[in-house]
């Protein structure tokens, strides 16, 4: 169920030099409607193993729906997406919308898909080895010991180790969206997914989460990144892609996208932001 | 009688009534005890059932379900609960003997117990429906989205997200429909069902020593609160076992 579709975009432009890698997420023309609001007017990506895709864009843009979207915390009103090569089937719902035909598919995907929110939402009520392992034991089915002994890597990893025991609500925003990352990264994730990671932090944690992020785009992990941290993105990421009324306006390379933008809204985009 | 004497006389008197064994009426009451505190486990427990079951209904249901849900825990919490015992006691072992007479099997004498539990645990079911649908509704969304996010069943998230991030919020709410259990177990004593009040004043009719019993029925059940305070202290202790003090914050 993880076998690449490479058929379908053979010639892509976007990706160049990692184009023989296989395909993690391909998003196909995505619309999103709220109610009489769209938010997305047909977004595609495709992201492959190792990319680092920024979506970066003004509040209001569809980033943040989009990156939902993509492990159906919303439901898109149209379009495909496909991931591990998977193709998700939906069902209409009668009223212009679809929700999915498979529960169980979902889940098993959503499983895949490593999600770090603005907010971190730790569970509040489990401590952070607790929190990391909740997942691989309880829906992965992975044994609780072989679970443990990882998790407890991955905090070393986000040097939370001597916070194992520690509930979330006695650790600095930094901390827990360090914690949340490890969670993430314990269920072995094919792509991560962060949305706005920094976003809720004071200014002096934002480093720090940063910097864990920045050592898993080192490491050639997939991820998807919705952000406001332009230096950070141009850093980091593979690909840009800029989002305006939800459509993408412009993307490609960030040394590009960055540095020689086309659009004038774009150009004011990074003005404003740096 | 001499006046003297009457002091002693009075408390070995009272010793000899409250002795557990005949001629005294201890034993009665404690057996009355007994049975309230089995009725008020099985109500509250066949309350949490109803209840948790009830909140789901209502915050996740389809709108028949919420529109039945929305009649029951309003009928049952606006009519009294003396009512609803004698109706659902007497209406229900009725209803129940003349299906049964119907279907052609013989009518069965529904027990005491039985009935009882299933007639304060309906009522409980009301309250504690209520009293959940806030708990859940107090945990904050962003854990309950990234269970979603990552991938748990409906199953999975409740038993390891929902029940035990809800606890903290609706101990208190609980709490205070087991002290009700306990009490309104008296509440059945107009059905004939020996538990403690019911006990208590058979005890203080044959005896005639009504102040004795009542205060004696009233200290046992002075004592279920306190223990039970005691245990529901440690609990919630548990429970809001990753949230710090109201006055750390």
């Amino acid at each position: 169920m993880t076998a690449p579709l490479a058929t379908a975009v053979s010639a892509d432009p976007l990706h160049p030099v990692t184009s023989e890698q296989a395909e993690a997420i391909h998003v196909r023309d995505l619309h999103k409607c709220f109610g009489e609001l769209e938010v997305l007017k047909g977004v595609s990506l495709t992201a492959r193993d190792g990319d680092v895709v920024a979506l970066i864009g003004g509040s209001g843009s569809g980033k943040s729906t989009f990156l939902r979207c993509i492990n159906f915390l919303e439901n898109p009103t149209s379009g495909v997406i496909r991931i591990n090569g998977e193709d998700v089937r939906m069902i209409s719902d009668g009223h212009g919308g679809q929700y999915p035909a498979d529960r169980r598919q979902i889940e098993r995907i959503r499983s895949r898909l490593g999600m770090v929110f603005q907010n971190f939402n730790l569970w509040q009520h489990m401590t952070l080895i607790q929190n990391v392992i909740e997942v691989p034991i309880h829906v992965l089915g992975v044994k609780r010991d072989e679970a443990i002994a990882i998790g407890e890597q991955l905090l070393e990893r986000v040097g939370l180790s001597e916070k194992r025991d520690v509930y979330p609500a006695y650790l600095s925003g930094g901390q827990q969206q360090r914690g949340a990352i490890a969670r993430a990264l314990a269920i072995q994730p094919r792509v991560m997914l962060f949305d706005e990671p920094t976003s809720a932090l004071d200014p002096e944690l934002v480093g720090e989460v940063l910097k864990v992020i920045a050592d898993l785009a080192k490491e050639g992990r997939t991820m998807l990144l919705v952000t406001h941290e332009m230096k950070f993105a141009r850093e980091v990421a593979s690909h840009v892609m800029y989002l305006h009324n939800g459509v993408v306006e412009e993307e490609g390379r960030p040394e590009t996208v960055f540095g020689s933008p086309k659009s004038e809204r774009l150009k004011q985009f990074i003005r404003s932001v740096s | 009688m001499a006046d003297a004497s009457i002091f002693p006389a009075a408390i070995s008197g009272m010793f000899e009534l409250l002795s557990p064994v005949p001629p005294g009426w201890g034993g009665n009451l404690l057996r009355g005890l007994a049975n309230s505190l089995q009725i008020a486990f099985g109500a509250f427990g066949l309350g949490l059932l109803i209840g948790t079951l009830g909140a789901y209904g209502k915050l996740y249901g389809g709108p028949v379900i919420r529109d039945i849900l929305a009649i029951y825990t309003t009928i049952v919490r606006a009519v009294p609960e003396l009512v609803l015992i004698l109706l659902l006691y007497y209406a229900g072992t009725d209803l129940i003997n003349r299906v049964l007479e119907a279907m052609g099997y013989a009518p069965v004498n529904i027990s005491g117990l039985v009935a009882g539990i299933v007639v304060l645990g309906f009522v409980q079911g009301a309250y504690g429906t209520e009293v959940l649908r806030g708990a859940i509704k107090a945990i904050p969304q962003g854990e309950i989205e990234a269970a979603r996010a990552y991938g748990m069943s409906p199953g999975v998230m409740m038993r390891r997200i929902i029940l035990p991030a809800m606890l903290p919020h609706a101990l208190p709410g609980l709490a205070n429909l087991w002290l009700i259990a306990t009490k309104d177990t008296a509440l059945l004593a107009v059905v004939g069902f020996s538990e403690l009040t019911l006990e208590t004043r058979q005890a203080a009719g044959a005896t005639k020593a009504y102040f004795l019993f009542y205060m004696a029925a009233g200290v046992l059940y002075l004592l279920v609160t306190l223990s039970s305070n005691a245990i529901i202290g440690r609990v919630e202790i548990w429970a809001r076992r990753g949230m710090p003090s109201i006055r750390e914050a």
